[in-house]
C-alpha cells in the first residue's frame, strides 16, 4: 500500500483518554519524510502523550497510527521502526556506553560485526568515541544525552522521537546541543518528531511546528508562518518574547478602531469576513520608528513609561487603548522614561482575531 | 535561655540537650557497651549458677565446641540462615515484581502477604506446629485424599525438622522483604522501562540485567536486615518444636537461654552468646566497611 | 465522529483479552500465594470452633460441622499455666500492663533523643548514637545476664516495671533513629526562628516539634506496640510467672501440657494472642508499612 506521496508518519483520528479524561481528541497529523516536526505547548497540552502514542508506549483509545506506510496501531514499540530519546536520558546505569548502545541489538540477535559497525558509526557521528568504555555516571549531562541519541541511532530506523531531551540541561549546554541536533538532522535526514515547551528550540529546529493546547493542534505550519500569521489568539500569545500586543476594538469600514488608535486595514490579508469586535495584534518588534513611522499605515505619539535596556534591544512599555503596549527598539537608542516617541503601525504586519472564536480573521 | 550576652563555654553549652540525652548515653555505654564487654569477659570464667571471677581461659569455649548440641545448633543456624536468606530474597523479589505490574487489588494482596509479619513468632510457631502435626495436619490430609505414602513429618523427623521451621519462618518474614523490594522497584525511573521497551528488551531481561543491578543498595540493606534477624531466631523454635525432636532443631539462641537460666551454667551461656556476637560481627563489619568506607573514598 | 470514519485495518486500543496468558499467570500466581498465606489462619479458626471429637475424626481443612465457642471461653478463662487456672486473660492484662507503659516511656525517651540529635548537635553525640545503632545489631543474648544483675541491684528484677525498663532500653536505637531522621527532615528555619524568639530546649520540643510530628508518633507507636506485645524472650527472662505476658503464657499452655492436648483450645488461645497486633495491622494499613520500612531500613 505504498505510493509516491506517502508520509513518514500518519496519525488518523487519534483519541486518547485516561479513564474519563480525554487528553487527545480526534487528532490528525501527517508528517513528511525527513521532516523535523516539533510538538510545542505548555504542560498538560498532550504533546508528550501524543509522542508516547506514536512510540507505542501508550495504548490509544481510538484512531490509527501509520509509520512508513505500515499500520502500527497495535505494534510493540520495538517493531515500529522508531528510536526514542528521553528527558532523563534513561541510560542503563550499570552498563558502559558501548553496552547501552548494543544491548538492544544483542537482544535482537544481530551479528556481532554488524553491532560493532553500527556502534562505531553512531559514535563517530556523535563524537563520543572516547567515551565508549565509560559508565553513565562518569559522563556529563551533554555527553549522556549524546549517548542516548546514539542508542536510538544504532537501531537503524527511520523515525526518531525526542521527548524534551534538552530540558534537563543548563542554558548554555542547551544552546550548544540544539545546534548539534540541527546539524545531526541535516546529516542524517531522518524524520524527527520533537516535543518541547521551549519556543526557542521549536523555532530554531523545526521544519514545521504543531502548537498544541488541550489535546488539539492549534496550528501546524512552518516557524515563520506561525510567527507572522498565527492562526489564533493562543498561538499569537504563545510565540514571541515579549508576546504580541493585543488590543480590543471594532472592525468597520475597512478600519480597526479603538480608544486612541485607528488603523486602516487596506494592507491586511483577510482570510475571512470580519464582523464587529476584534482583537488587533502587533508584535513589539514590528512597530516602526522614525521615517518609517511617518509613512506607515498609521502613526501616533506615545509616552514611554518604563524602559528596559537589555543590551541588544531596548524594550519600552507604554499604555495604548488602556492596555500595556510593548515596543522593541534597537539597543543603541537613547531613550528614558517620560520621553515621547513617534511610532508607526502597518496593517500588513498585524494579526486580527475574532473576539468570539479567537480565530484569525 | 538563648542568652547572647554570656554564652557558656565548653561542657556547659547545650546543657539541657545533654541532660536530656543522658538516657541514651547511659544506655549506650552501660547496657550495650558495658553489658557486652561484661559477658565476653565472664565467658572466660567458670561461672555456674552465679558469676564467679575464676578465670579459666578458653575452657568454656572448648567445652562449647565439644558439645554435640552446640554443633547441631550451629549447623541448624547456618542451614536455616542460608536458606532463609536465599529464599526470602528470591520469593520476596518475585512477589514484588508481580505486584509491580499495575495489578488490581494490589492493596488486598499486599495486606494478605504481609499480615503474618504482625504476629508474634510464638503464634507463628504454634500455627505451623498444628499444621505439620502428623496425625491431623497436612500429612494426614494428603493421605486421606489418596496420596497414601505422603511423608512430611518435620516435627518428629530429625532430618527434616529444620525445613518445618524454615517454612514457618518464610511464611512470616517474606512479606517484609516483598514490601522493601517493592519500594525499591518503585524507585526505578519509569523512563528506563520505556527505553527498554523501545529497545525491544523483554520484561524478564529488563528485570535481570537492568533493574536488579540498579537495586543493589536495596538488596544489600535487605540482606543485612535478614542476616541480623536470623542469628536471633529463638521464639519460633521454642514454640514450634521446642528444639526437638531431641536436639535436632536446636539453635544458638536457645542454647544460650537453656544453659544460662535452666542449666545453671552461666559460663557456657556467656561463651555461646559471645559466639553469636562473633557471627553477627562477621556479617556486619564487611557491610559497615562497604557502606561507610566507600563513602569516604567518594 | 469516529464511528463515521472508515478505518483500514487495526484501529483503536489493542485488543486485550482479560484472560490473556500473562494475566492468567499473574493473577493465578498471586491468588495461589494469597491462599497459601491465608490457609493457616483459616485452619486455626476452623479448629478453634470445633469440638475435640470432631477434630480427632475430621480433616483440618473442613469447616466445623457443629460450631462451638467453648474452646474460646476455656482459653480465655480456664486454661491452666502452672498453678493458676484463670486462662489467658491473666496474660492479656499482663501484656497490657507491660505494653502501655513501655510504649509511652520508650517513645518519650527516643523522641527527645532524636530531637536532641537532630537539632542540638553537641560534641560526642554522634559517637554515642553510633554505639546505640551498633547496639541494635548485637544479639540480645549477649546482654541478657548483665541486665539481670542491673535489675536485681535496682530491685526491679521480676517486676513489671523492670520489663518496661528493658523494653525502653532496647527500643531506643531504632526509635531514636526514626525520630532523628524525621526531625532532620523538618525545615531548620522553624527551629532557628523559635530560638531567635528565645525558646529553649523543652519549649521548642513541646510547642513546635511535637505538634508537627503526629504521623511519626503514630508510626512509632505501631512499631512499638507490635514489637512489645509480640515479645517473648524478655518476657520469659525478666518476669515471674504471675507477670508473664500473653506470649509466654500461650507457649506454656500449648507446649507444656501433659496428657490430652486440647487442640481447639490451643488454637483459640493462639488466635487470641495474635488478635491485638493483627487488629492494629488491619486498621493502620499504610502506616504499618511505613513503620516497618522505617524501622527496617537502618542508617
Amino acid at each position: 500500500m505504498t505510493d509516491a506521496t506517502q508520509h513518514s508518519v500518519e496519525i488518523k483520528n487519534l483519541d486518547l483518554s485516561f479513564g474519563a479524561v480525554q487528553v487527545l481528541k480526534n487528532l490528525e497529523l501527517n508528517i513528511h519524510e525527513g521532516e523535523f516536526l516539533v510538538l510545542l505547548g505548555s504542560s498538560g497540552c498532550g504533546k508528550s502523550t501524543l509522542l508516547n502514542c506514536i512510540a507505542g508506549l501508550l495504548d490509544v483509545t481510538g484512531g490509527q497510527i501509520w509509520i512508513k506506510g505500515k499500520n502500527v496501531t497495535w505494534a510493540e514499540p520495538s517493531d515500529r521502526g522508531i528510536g526514542m530519546v528521553f528527558q532523563s536520558y534513561a541510560l542503563y546505569p550499570q552498563m558502559t556506553v558501548e553496552g547501552n548502545m548494543s544491548f538492544g541489538l544483542k537482544n535482537a540477535k544481530i551479528p556481532k560485526d554488524e553491532i560493532r559497525q553500527r556502534v562505531d558509526r553512531a559514535a563517530e557521528v556523535l563524537q563520543i568515541e572516547p567515551l565508549l568504555k565509560r559508565k553513565p555516571s562518569a559522563l556529563s549531562g551533554g555527553q549522556r544525552q549524546r549517548v542516548a541519541i546514539g542508542r536510538a541511532l544504532v537501531r537503524d530506523v527511520d523515525v526518531f522521537l525526542f521527548d524534551e531531551p534538552l530540558s534537563n540541561l543548563d542554558a548554555k549546554l542547551r544552546a550548544d546541543l540544539r545546534v548539534e541536533l540541527k546539524q545531526l538532522h541535516h546529516r542524517l535526514e531522518n524524520t524527527m518528531i520533537y516535543v518541547t515547551h521551549d519556543q526557542v528550540e521549536a523555532m530554531t529546529l523545526a521544519d514545521r511546528i504543531a502548537i498544541m493546547k488541550d489535546g488539539l493542534i492549534q496550528q501546524l505550519a512552518a516557524p515563520d508562518e506561525i510567527y507572522s500569521r498565527p492562526a489564533n489568539l493562543y498561538v499569537a500569545d504563545f510565540i514571541g518574547s515579549p508576546s504580541m500586543n493585543l488590543i480590543k476594538g471594532q472592525v468597520a469600514d475597512g478600519r480597526f478602531t479603538t480608544d486612541g488608535l485607528s488603523v486602516p486595514l487596506g494592507g491586511y490579508e483577510f482570510s475571512r469576513e470580519a464582523k464587529g469586535e476584534a482583537w488587533f495584534g502587533i508584535r513589539p518588534e514590528h512597530i516602526v520608528l522614525g521615517d518609517a513611522a511617518a509613512s506607515a499605515d498609521t502613526s501616533l505619539t506615545i509616552t514611554a513609561e518604563v524602559v528596559d535596556p537589555l543590551g541588544s534591544d531596548t524594550l519600552v512599555l507604554t499604555t495604548l487603548a488602556g492596555t500595556r503596549f510593548w515596543i522593541r527598539l534597537d539597543g543603541q537608542t537613547k531613550i528614558k522614561a517620560g520621553d515621547s516617541l513617534t511610532i508607526g503601525i502597518n496593517a500588513a504586519d498585524a494579526s486580527l482575531f475574532d473576539t468570539g472564536d479567537e480565530e484569525r480573521l | 535561655m538563648a542568652d547572647a550576652a554570656a554564652k557558656p563555654i565548653g561542657i556547659f553549652r547545650n546543657m539541657t540537650a545533654k541532660i536530656a540525652a543522658i538516657p541514651m548515653i547511659l544506655t549506650a555505654m552501660v547496657v550495650f557497651l558495658g553489658g557486652t564487654i561484661w559477658t565476653i569477659t565472664y565467658s572466660f570464667t567458670s561461672s555456674k549458677l552465679l558469676p564467679k571471677t575464676k578465670f579459666v581461659g578458653l575452657d568454656q569455649y572448648e567445652r562449647l565446641w565439644g558439645t554435640h548440641r552446640w554443633i547441631v545448633s550451629i549447623e541448624n543456624l547456618f542451614f536455616y540462615g542460608l536458606c532463609s536468606l536465599v529464599f526470602s530474597l528470591v520469593i520476596g523479589f518475585v512477589l514484588a515484581a508481580l505486584m509491580d505490574q499495575k495489578i488490581r487489588f494490589e492493596n488486598t494482596f499486599r495486606t494478605i502477604i504481609l499480615y503474618p509479619f504482625a504476629l508474634s513468632f510464638i503464634v507463628t510457631g504454634l500455627i505451623w506446629q498444628w499444621l505439620l502435626n502428623p496425625e491431623f495436619g497436612i500429612q494426614s490430609v494428603m493421605r486421606s485424599i489418596g496420596w497414601e505414602s505422603f511423608n512430611f513429618d518435620p516435627l518428629y523427623n530429625a532430618d527434616i525438622v529444620i525445613y518445618g521451621v524454615l517454612i514457618a519462618g518464610l511464611w512470616q518474614g517474606t512479606g517484609l522483604i516483598m514490601v522493601l523490594m517493592l519500594a525499591g522497584l518503585r524507585g526505578i525511573d519509569q523512563e528506563i522501562w520505556k527505553a527498554s521497551r523501545v529497545d525491544g528488551i523483554p520484561a524478564w531481561k529488563t528485570y535481570l540485567f537492568i533493574v536488579i543491578p540498579m537495586m543493589r543498595p536495596v538488596f544489600i540493606t535487605t540482606l543485612v536486615i535478614i542476616a541480623s534477624g536470623i542469628v536471633r531466631v529463638y521464639d519460633l523454635v521454642v514454640a514450634q518444636t521446642s528444639g526437638g525432636p531431641g536436639v535436632a532443631s536446636e539453635v544458638p539462641a536457645k542454647y544460650v537461654y537453656d544453659y544460662m537460666f535452666q542449666g545453671q551454667n552461666l559460663g557456657q551461656g556467656f561463651a555461646a552468646s559471645t559466639m553469636m556476637l562473633l557471627a553477627v560481627a562477621v556479617v556486619l563489619i564487611p557491610w559497615a566497611y562497604l557502606e561507610f568506607g566507600s563513602k569516604n573514598r567518594g | 465522529m469516529a464511528d463515521a470514519t472508515h478505518f483500514e485495518g487495526a484501529h483503536g486500543p489493542k485488543p486485550r483479552r482479560t484472560f490473556s496468558r500473562r494475566n492468567i499467570f499473574l493473577y493465578g500466581t498471586l491468588i495461589m500465594v494469597a491462599l497459601y498465606y491465608l490457609l493457616p489462619l483459616y485452619v486455626m479458626l476452623m479448629t478453634s470452633l470445633k469440638g475435640m471429637p470432631e477434630i480427632r475424626v475430621g480433616n483440618i481443612f473442613a469447616p466445623p460441622v457443629e460450631i462451638t465457642f467453648e474452646p474460646w471461653v476455656k482459653a480465655w478463662a480456664e486454661a491452666c499455666t502452672g498453678l493458676n487456672c484463670d486462662g489467658l486473660s491473666r496474660g492479656f492484662w499482663n501484656s497490657v500492663r507491660i505494653t502501655v507503659p513501655s510504649v509511652i516511656v520508650s517513645i518519650a525517651i527516643a523522641s527527645v533523643n532524636g530531637y536532641a540529635l537532630a537539632n542540638w548537635r553537641f560534641k560526642g553525640a554522634d559517637v554515642f548514637f553510633t554505639i546505640l545503632i551498633f547496639g541494635a545489631f548485637i544479639p540480645y543474648q549477649v546482654m541478657l545476664y548483665p541486665i539481670v544483675i542491673l535489675l536485681r541491684e535496682m530491685g526491679l528484677y521480676g517486676t513489671l516495671w523492670g520489663l518496661v525498663l528493658v523494653h525502653s532500653v532496647f527500643g531506643m536505637p531504632i526509635l531514636t533513629l526514626l525520630f532523628r531522621n524525621y526531625f532532620t527532615s523538618l525545615p531548620e528555619e522553624l527551629f532557628k526562628a523559635a530560638r531567635v524568639d528565645g525558646a529553649g530546649f523543652w519549649g521548642i520540643y513541646f510547642r513546635i516539634m511535637l505538634p508537627m510530628s503526629l504521623p511519626i508518633f503514630v508510626v512509632a507507636m505501631i512499631l512499638q506496640v507490635t514489637g512489645i506485645w509480640n515479645d517473648f524472650l524478655f518476657g520469659v527472662v525478666y518476669t515471674k510467672p504471675e507477670y508473664y505476658p500473653m506470649t509466654v503464657q500461650l507457649n506454656n499452655i500449648v507446649n507444656s501440657v501433659q496428657g490430652v492436648k486440647e487442640y481447639n483450645v490451643n488454637m483459640a488461645a493462639t488466635i487470641l494472642t495474635g488478635l491485638v497486633p493483627l487488629t492494629i495491622y488491619f486498621v493502620s494499613g499504610r502506616l504499618f508499612v511505613r513503620g516497618i520500612a522505617a524501622g527496617a531500613v537502618k542508617g
